[in-house]
């Protein structure tokens, strides 16, 4: 279980997290979502360690997560990047089973390379991707490699950030189908963070909206078209009008 | 108010200056740490030997061979002042060694290497692979930083050692093509007056200038800001950086040993 207590961030004066606080059961699908600068990749990256909160404290499994703890939690982490994050210099299998290739997971190459391929089928491609460089593939085949980058060492804990921007629809349907079948299938804890309301209702279990540095509604996906909550009503729907400030 | 501003002025700038060489220290003391402790990434070290050393070979040489050759002629016309023409083998095979070697080749490393690795380094910054990098259970300083220093400091000399024998072959041809020294009586003048410890001086200044490049350059990488303008700001201040750094060093490293 991943547990956020009473987390802050601030860049600044900017007040980006106000006291999050939120828990992840094992095993469940939790997307967070709110609007363009609200603060969900900081609360992700707190969770990461890549950005240090100013406040709180994150543990998974119970233990309070520290730079040691950290490094444990993270061999048993999968991410999926907005971007991808590829490596440019290396090709696409290198790319996927990069955590098969050093350190305490550390593979025989031919036995890395059966075990990308493998990643690859999984997420629709086909092993002759394996020797492109990643600057030879459209933004959905990036994507799907780097999605099986996130699940090559059987992930206990998956975090997908934006999955689907920038791809047209019926690829974003393709990868949220994806995600909830590997999550379903590997049984793994994932957080997303996402504004596609398609891939909300794909992917999640539960659901929490972040608003103003603050978790303002969590229930699950179910719930989310009968909250009674007008930031989630007015944010699901897509509409200027309402309590949320839209710059026109 | 007048008087004030220059002075808040300076003084903004002397303490974002010390600012920066503690950031600069701090990353220092944090990549050179990764030396004492695995897991290490000798592929990755190769590579940038390869980039870094081999590849850098050409232009250092180049330079060192025009250099050489302008070295030669612009000794034998201030030395033809005082009848000391003969003196151009000797000056030539030591202002290479001792300075013009190390300096040049430094420099021209860190046009070609520093620009090249704040450029990479800043781009994977940006693109969110040195994040990427962590989540993969890779420590980013011991996996970009550490084998691109380690390459430089030991391959520079290397490549400066080259430069130094090219440079005096410039010299070496013009002086024997053009001013019409004997070929013998060049190269055993060459030889005679040149020290052990010209060659070592010359070699230290290219293991600190080289250290000094990967530095600056993995340095204004790791702290590129966003965007295209973020990866290109970080690539001219590594190259102008790294330069400045060389010159400070090499007065620094020439002072101490004149003294010793």
């Amino acid at each position: 279980m991943i547990v956020l207590q009473d987390v802050h961030k601030s860049f600044g004066s900017k007040k980006v997290l106000q006291g999050i606080n939120l828990e992840v059961p094992k095993g469940q699908s939790l997307v967070v979502i709110g609007g363009s600068g609200t603060g969900k990749s900081v609360l992700l990256k707190c969770v990461l360690g890549l950005v240090k909160q100013d406040q709180g404290t994150i543990t998974v499994g119970g233990d309070i997560l520290e730079p040691k703890t950290r490094e444990a939690f993270l061999e048993k982490f999968g991410m999926l990047f907005q971007g991808g994050a590829l490596f440019d210099s290396l090709p696409v299998w290198q790319n996927v089973a990069f955590r098969l290739l050093r350190g305490s997971l550390k593979r025989p190459k031919d036995e890395a390379k059966a075990i990308a391929i493998e990643k690859l089928r999984r997420v629709g491609l086909t092993a002759e991707t394996a020797d492109l460089f990643p600057a030879e593939l459209s933004g959905g085949m990036q994507k799907r490699v780097s999605l099986a980058r996130a699940i090559c060492a059987d992930p206990e804990v998956i975090f997908f950030d934006e999955p689907t921007t920038g791809l047209d629809p019926i690829m974003s349907g393709v990868i949220n189908e994806l995600i909830r079948e590997i999550v379903t299938e590997m049984g793994a804890t994932a957080i997303t963070i996402t504004h596609d309301m398609t891939s909300v209702r794909a992917i999640a279990d539960q659901v929490a909206m972040l608003h103003d540095g603050k978790i303002r509604w969590i229930g699950p996906v179910g719930d989310i078209d009968t909250s009674g909550d007008a930031h989630l009503d007015q944010f699901i729907h897509g509409r200027a009008d309402g309590p949320i400030e839209a710059v026109r | 108010m007048s008087i004030a501003s220059p002075l808040a002025l300076l003084g903004r700038s002397v303490i974002a200056m010390q600012a920066s060489v503690g950031r600069v220290a701090i990353f220092t003391a944090d990549a050179v740490s990764h030396l004492f402790r695995p897991p290490f990434y000798p592929r990755e070290f190769l590579q940038a030997l390869l980039q870094i050393g081999w590849l850098s070979l050409p232009v250092v040489g180049l330079t060192a061979l025009f250099t050489g050759g302008a070295l030669a002629l612009q000794i034998y016309a201030g030395g033809s002042r005082f009848q000391a023409e003969s003196v151009v083998p000797s000056i030539v095979a030591i202002g290479m060694v001792r300075e013009l070697g190390p300096v040049l080749g430094g420099l021209m490393v860190a046009a070609r290497v520093a620009s090249s690795i704040a450029a990479e380094i800043g781009t994977m910054k940006v693109t969110e692979q040195i994040d990427a990098l962590t989540t993969l259970s890779t420590n980013p300083m011991k996996y970009l930083t550490l084998p691109r220093l380690l390459a430089a400091t030991l391959s520079v000399p290397i490549l400066v050692a080259v430069g130094d024998s090219i440079g005096v072959f410039g010299g070496y041809v013009v002086g024997v093509t053009r001013l019409g020294f004997n070929s013998a009586t060049y190269l055993e003048n060459t030889v005679s007056y040149l020290e052990t410890w010209d060659v070592i001086s010359g070699l230290v200044k290219g293991a600190a200038f080289g250290f000094i490049v990967a530095l600056m350059g993995c340095y204004h990488g790791m702290n590129s800001d966003r965007g295209a303008q973020g990866v290109g700001r970080a690539t001219k201040a590594a190259v102008v950086s790294a330069s400045v750094l060389i010159l400070a060093a090499n007065f620094i490293l020439t002072e101490a040993f004149f003294s010793a």
